[in-house]
């Protein structure tokens, strides 16, 4: 336990670089996967394909490759960062958005369509349907699953460690080096700071799934 | 244009050269790579010893590193090669263990302890640096070799010549390294960690590191493999890193043993034949067997 | 044709989409072609870069590769699923002192990176590569089942259980003979794409060092020279996206063939929100 107590300082900062990717990385992830779903339901077809192809292959790739791209491949075509960090961002939130983008698209497929075209049948603009019809029913079925997304966002941040980026678990592995004989101990730290983050998103998604709950 | 055309030109040049070292060096077998030293027939040795078990087992389990070049890599056919690895078939040969019966697992830097402990393999020789730190969990043999910290820059970049010159500059080494600690630590360097040693290549390429830290030797292979893009800060070397053989704690016979065996390496010119095979392609002077620590 | 956010587009609108189209696509098109000319002015595509692909040890490392990534991953799923099963239960079981602790469990097991599982596996319990891989993807898959599965049961209409109970079944009963098959049958898109993200999680293996294909592909990079790690990494990202949209595919016929049998036709709206699983 002195072990946990004695690297304090340097379990909290690799939390607050975790922390830091996490929230930056989930804002982008958001807009992006926001943009996303609207293109994958536009009536223009080359904006749907793009998403469409975009959503599958993402989907389908291992973090890992999407990590290799952003920090190995970019630089060698020209587009080159100051901070590794910047790389990390956009593997972590190209890569969540394509799931976002899912669960933004089922969350507005799951509201009935009468209901927007009975609010354009009135005469109600794009702008209103969106924000007074369509999005406080789809927000129900879309919060749960985005929460969790953003739950894996935060684990999967662990994966920069091995792309040049300073965090957490990336630590919590210097630490259990520089400590042969109490490597459990170093890693149920590195595992409590983890949890310090998911833990409270579960309990919200938790929370949030039984308010905005249905009676059936 | 032409700046794409003459960096194209070099990098083919350099990758033509990197193309003929591998294929040479890593032949694997005959001319450089690993090497067999025959076994021991019918040693014999006091029974209830490490020894005794082992040779009688006919097999020993050996942790070694899988991804440093020139001490521990782990070639296409899932054995290791490497300075390590010649080290523990010369000691398992000894036991009257052929080569191809050693059991290699892949010790990491984080479990070189806990695998020890938990007897999930009998030695590990990997690129293991003595402290008195690791002495209160393991025993040590050796060392076996002196390596030390160095640094490796681009070749048109003249401003680090000694550690100090990385004082708030951006360096890479592999996570949990004691080089990464050692320059960030004494040297106010920051870090920027990579999985491996190799992976730290591409941003000290594209300028985004300004150098990469880790023992001489790794980074003597990697000059020699492109000595248009690299280059060694300097000849010397800015710590000692006395490589050993970690084994259970408490097994003095064992270590005493080992001891013995690796000073007779040293005489009978089976350490220099060892070194010559596998990291002798890049620093062509053998080194001599350091004076063995016996505690 | 109309869709919940865009109105069924009139004779304007079709013009404007088609033009945006065509823009659209030739921007993308562009971008590509600006991608692959720089990758080929660097030497990427240089025959001589590929041609360790000639070589039959490379193959048959990347064989190696690939069949422990499956045998990983069709291990985990088989102990997994059933575990999940059962973790559910203990779940939404009526009596509190083993659903309070069993909400801490799982919270716990989902809440841990499997990177860090899979490594306090490795050094705790002193296991191979393999079964710490193995575990760690078990126990956080086994904990993500759990809770689809306990989604699915609550999106069940409370009627299927009320007259389960009222017919005189106990509870575990009615759970196992009514609520459970439905429950699986909804969630069946979901879970089939918790495998898929349970194959790609092989790829964190390499915390472990265990051989699967990503790990592979970083060896024989680090053996064979930097210069083949782009083809090699090209390679990988291939077969790693073509097996994981096979699995998908095959999540999408089993679903398609499902809501066929299933009796009624399950309403569809439920399963299609919960497809987006975490990744």
């Amino acid at each position: 336990m002195d072990v946990i107590f004695e690297n304090l300082p340097l379990y909290w900062e690799g939390f607050l670089r975790t922390l830091f990717l996490s929230v930056v990385s989930g804002i982008f992830a958001l807009i992006l996967g926001t943009l996303l779903a609207a293109a994958r339901v536009s009536p223009v077809a080359a904006l749907r394909g793009f998403s469409t192809v975009y959503v599958e292959v993402l989907r389908n790739t291992p973090l890992t490759i999407a990590f290799f791209f952003a920090a190995v491949v970019l630089p060698r075509i020209g587009v080159k960062f100051e901070q590794f960090e910047i790389a990390a961002i956009i593997a972590l939130s190209t890569y969540t958005a394509a799931f976002i983008a899912e669960a933004v698209r089922s969350g507005v497929n799951s509201v009935p369509v009468g209901q927007a075209e009975a609010a354009r049948s009135i005469g109600m603009k794009f702008g209103q349907v969106l924000s007074l019809i369509i999005l406080p029913q789809a927000l129900r079925t879309v919060i749960p699953p985005l929460i969790n997304i953003l739950i894996a966002l935060v684990k999967n941040s662990s994966v920069a460690g091995a792309f040049f980026v300073l965090e957490l678990f990336g630590y919590g592995r210097q630490l259990a080096n520089a400590n042969g004989d109490a490597v459990i101990t170093v890693l149920l730290g590195t595992a409590f700071f983890y949890l310090l983050l998911t833990v409270p998103l579960g309990i919200l998604a938790n929370t949030v799934e039984r308010k905005v709950a249905i009676a059936r | 244009m032409k700046a794409f055309m003459s960096r194209r030109k070099s990098f083919v040049v350099a990758a033509t050269a990197a193309l003929a070292l591998s294929l040479s060096a890593c032949g694997g077998g005959d001319s450089g790579g690993s090497s067999n030293p025959s076994p021991v027939e019918k040693p014999s040795f006091a029974a209830g010893t490490t020894m005794a078990k082992l040779s009688s087992a006919g097999t020993i389990k050996i942790g070694t590193k899988f991804d440093q070049p020139l001490f521990g890599q782990v070639g296409l056919d899932g054995k290791p090669v490497g300075f390590d690895v010649e080290i523990g078939k010369l000691i398992a040969a000894k036991l009257g263990i052929a080569a191809d019966k050693i059991e290699w697992s892949e010790t990491v830097s984080a479990n070189r302890e806990p695998f020890i402990e938990q007897g999930k393999v009998d030695l590990v020789i990997a690129t293991y640096t003595i402290s008195d730190k690791r002495k209160q969990v393991v025993d040590f043999a050796g060392p076996y070799y002196e390596a030390g910290q160095a640094l490796m820059v681009n070749k048109d970049n003249d401003s680090i010549k000694k550690p100090e010159d990385v004082k708030g500059k951006k360096v890479c080494s592999v996570t949990g390294s004691t080089p990464a600690a050692t320059i960030v630590d004494k040297y106010g360097a920051e870090l920027v960690p990579a999985a491996t040693y190799s992976a730290c290549l591409e941003p000290l390429r594209n300028k985004q590191v300004e150098a990469v830290t880790t023992d001489n030797v790794i980074l003597a292979g990697f000059v020699d493999k492109e000595p248009d893009a690299f280059k060694l800060a300097s000849e010397e070397t800015f710590t000692k890193e006395p490589y050993g053989i970690g084994l259970k704690k408490g097994d003095t016979e064992f270590r005493n043993w080992i001891n013995d065996q690796l000073e007779s390496f040293g005489k009978d010119g089976s350490y220099k034949k060892a070194w010559e095979a596998t990291a002798g392609s890049v620093i062509k002077t053998a080194p001599s067997l350091p004076a063995i620590n016996r505690y | 044709m109309s869709s919940v956010l865009y109105d069924v587009p009139g004779p304007k609108a079709r013009r404007v989409s088609l033009i945006a189209s065509i823009i659209g696509g030739l921007l993308i098109l562009g971008l590509l072609a600006w991608v692959v000319t720089i990758l080929a002015q660097q030497g990427i595509f240089e025959a001589r870069r590929w041609q360790i692909f000639t070589r039959g040890d490379v193959w048959q490392l990347l064989g190696k590769g690939l069949g422990s990534t499956l045998s990983a991953a069709a291990l985990a799923a088989v102990i997994a699923f059933p575990l999940g099963l059962l973790l559910c239960l203990l779940r939404i079981s009526d009596a509190a002192f083993i659903r309070i602790p069993m909400r801490i469990i799982l919270e716990f097991l989902r809440g841990m990176p499997v990177v860090l599982m899979m490594l306090f596996i490795l050094l705790g319990f002193g296991t191979s590569a393999f079964i710490a891989v193995v575990a760690g993807l078990v126990l956080y898959n086994a904990a993500v089942f759990a809770e689809i599965i306990r989604a699915g049961i609550q999106s069940l209409p409370k009627g299927q259980r009320e007259a389960g109970l009222a017919i005189g079944l106990t509870s575990y009963k009615s759970r196992m003979l009514i609520e459970l098959p439905q429950a699986i049958r909804r969630m069946m898109p979901s879970l089939v794409a918790q495998m898929v993200v349970l194959l790609k999680d092989t790829s964190l293996g390499y915390i472990v060092a265990y051989g699967e294909l990503l790990r592979a592909v970083q060896v024989m990079a680090d053996f064979l020279g930097t210069q083949y790690l782009f083809p090699i990494f090209f390679v990988a990202a291939a077969i790693y996206i073509a097996i994981n949209i096979s699995v998908s595919r095959l999540a999408v016929w089993i679903e398609r063939r499902g809501s066929k049998k299933a009796a009624g036709g399950m309403a569809k709206a439920e399963p299609d929100v919960l497809e987006a699983a975490a990744p």
